[in-house]
């Protein structure tokens, strides 16, 4: 079980055994780490413990957490590490011998069961979910649910279709002329790439803003201009 | 159809340095363009079943899918096509199977597996995924993760708590966030590409990317890139070397030629087709 030791100028304050999953350390009395001094914000900081680590993630203070004298916004805790508040330092100490000796033990392959309870030491997707939660992110059972995907649609911009709208609701869209220049506009996740398929003879690659696409698939952002077999095409993000 | 002379794969399982058997599945099926790898997990013996059953159904599942033409056609909601959606289903009927198998069979209790799966189409491909065995491409050179692991560690990445670096070196190394079998359901990843003449393509079990550095596998496959079989191998050895200490398994995948679908003329047209 790791360990947090609370000092000011060399002199021990306190000392806190992490045994629940979440700690916060602010100015406030409701603060798991309670640190009355003005250099430090009412909430400052938040370490979460899972499994066998420790993460440290700063919650916006105003003077900033910092680990052996970098600023940190986000920061994976290594045994000795120290955490500076304001004036007061907190060192961490992880309770775990370096040991490669049970290399074997966490080499095996466990499952997260979503909502399911803790059971032989794996921890639950739940407890997993309320741990990380922390600092604005989401949920990891929502961000898993893969959240609505992104819509978009391209308009001609040139020649005789200029106007002509298509909407980008496939997983894979291919366009252009075949035996002159073909691209495939892919939808994902994290938004639209565009991929060159083939070009005909003397033909190069197809163009995002001016610039060839090369040969790896290019993320399309909102109000790009597109150029495939002598045709201009926006790019425009919809609303979902 | 066959997809004999237009595709290449080859696929290698090895128990590895450590574990006493091997929880790993693979399926490479030419008749159908179908590469599958499964990583099982649970109780004495369970993970192989899960892995195989996952490995067994996808295939029958997509097989019987693919000879019924009646039922071919996208599906428009969600705009992906026929063999995206076959390929979920069959990934969807495995979770079912297995998460029965483990209800009903008391030895079995607890197991689940791992899947990554492609089936290659019409110069095409569809990648189904949950948990953490991956898909890798080589583009021009360039390689790449196409699949985004379903993994703790993975999570912790995309918060911004570790750098991919780090996350080498953590202990919360294995946890898999997803995985069939545990849930009467799951969610499935699903990604639809073009498949281009010069890619090559990596299915693997966290055995060989536990165990391997990205920049190594590359290297490997780039080496051995006249021969799959031989660049299979020395993927396993690799890994062995480095330890072994899981399971390892390695399906490779590469299209000989175009393997467009026989169409008429006018269906050559892509979906949106212009003269200037």
């Amino acid at each position: 079980m790791g360990k947090l030791i609370l000092s000011l100028d060399g002199q021990e304050i306190a000392q806190y055994e992490l045994d629940k999953e979440r700690y916060t350390i602010g100015r406030l009395a409701d603060n798991d780490i309670h640190v009355d001094n003005m250099a430090v914000s009412g909430h400052h900081a938040l370490i979460l413990n899972i499994l066998k680590d420790s993460f440290l993630e700063d919650l916006n203070s105003t003077n900033g957490t910092y680990v052996n004298g970098k600023l940190v916004k986000k920061h994976a805790l290594q045994d000795g590490d120290i955490i500076t508040i304001g004036r007061h330092q907190i060192k961490y100490l992880s309770g775990q011998a370096k040991a490669e000796g049970d290399a074997d033990e966490f080499e095996k392959t466990m499952i997260i069961r979503p909502g399911a309870k803790a059971q032989g030491g794996a921890p639950s997707m739940d407890s997993v979910n309320k741990a990380i939660s922390g600092g604005g992110a989401a949920p990891i059972a929502e961000a898993a649910k893969g959240a609505a995907l992104p819509r978009a649609k391209l308009q001609v911009l040139s020649g005789a279709f200029a106007g002509k709208e298509l909407e980008l609701n496939k997983a894979l869209t291919t366009l252009g002329r075949p035996g002159v220049q073909v691209a495939a506009i892919t939808r994902r996740a994290d938004g639209f790439f565009i991929v060159h398929v083939e070009s005909g003879s003397g033909q190069g690659f197809p163009t995002v803003n001016g610039k060839d696409i090369g040969a790896q698939a290019q993320k399309l952002n909102d109000n790009d201009v597109i150029e495939l077999a002598s045709v201009k095409m926006g790019f425009y993000s919809m609303p979902n | 159809m066959s997809y004999k002379g237009k595709l290449n794969f080859v696929g290698l399982t090895d128990k590895g340095m450590v574990r006493p058997n091997n929880e790993d599945a693979i399926g490479t099926n030419l008749e159908t363009g179908l590469v599958i790898v499964a990583d099982g997990m649970g109780g004495y013996k369970a993970g192989e079943v899960a892995s195989g059953i996952a490995v067994q159904t996808i295939t029958e599942f997509v097989t019987n899918g693919l000879k019924d033409t009646r039922k071919r056609s996208g599906n428009s909601e969600s705009g992906y096509s026929h063999e995206s959606v076959l390929l979920r289903n069959a990934v969807l009927k495995a979770n079912d199977i297995i998460h029965q198998t483990a209800q009903s069979q008391p030895q079995c209790e607890g197991m689940g597996t791992t899947v990554v799966a492609c089936l290659f189409y019409n110069n095409r491909i569809s990648i189904a995924h949950v948990g953490d065995s991956r898909l890798y491409r080589i583009r021009h050179g360039q390689f790449e993760q196409v699949t985004v692991d379903h993994s703790l560690l993975q999570e912790l990445v995309s918060r911004g708590f570790y750098t991919p670096e780090e996350a080498r070196k953590s202990l919360n190394k294995n946890l898999v966030t997803r995985a069939l079998g545990i849930e009467p359901t799951v969610q499935v990843d699903i990604q639809e590409d073009v498949v281009l003449l010069d890619d090559t393509y990596l299915l693997c079990s966290d055995g060989l990317h536990d165990m391997v550095e990205d920049p190594d596998i590359h290297l490997t496959i780039k080496t051995f890139s006249a021969n799959l079989e031989t660049a299979a191998q020395q993927l396993i050895k690799l890994a062995n070397d480095n330890g072994g200490r899981d399971n390892v398994s390695v399906v490779l995948a590469r299209p000989l030629k175009s393997f467009e679908a026989q169409k008429g003329f006018f269906d050559r047209l892509t979906e949106w087709w212009f003269s200037s």
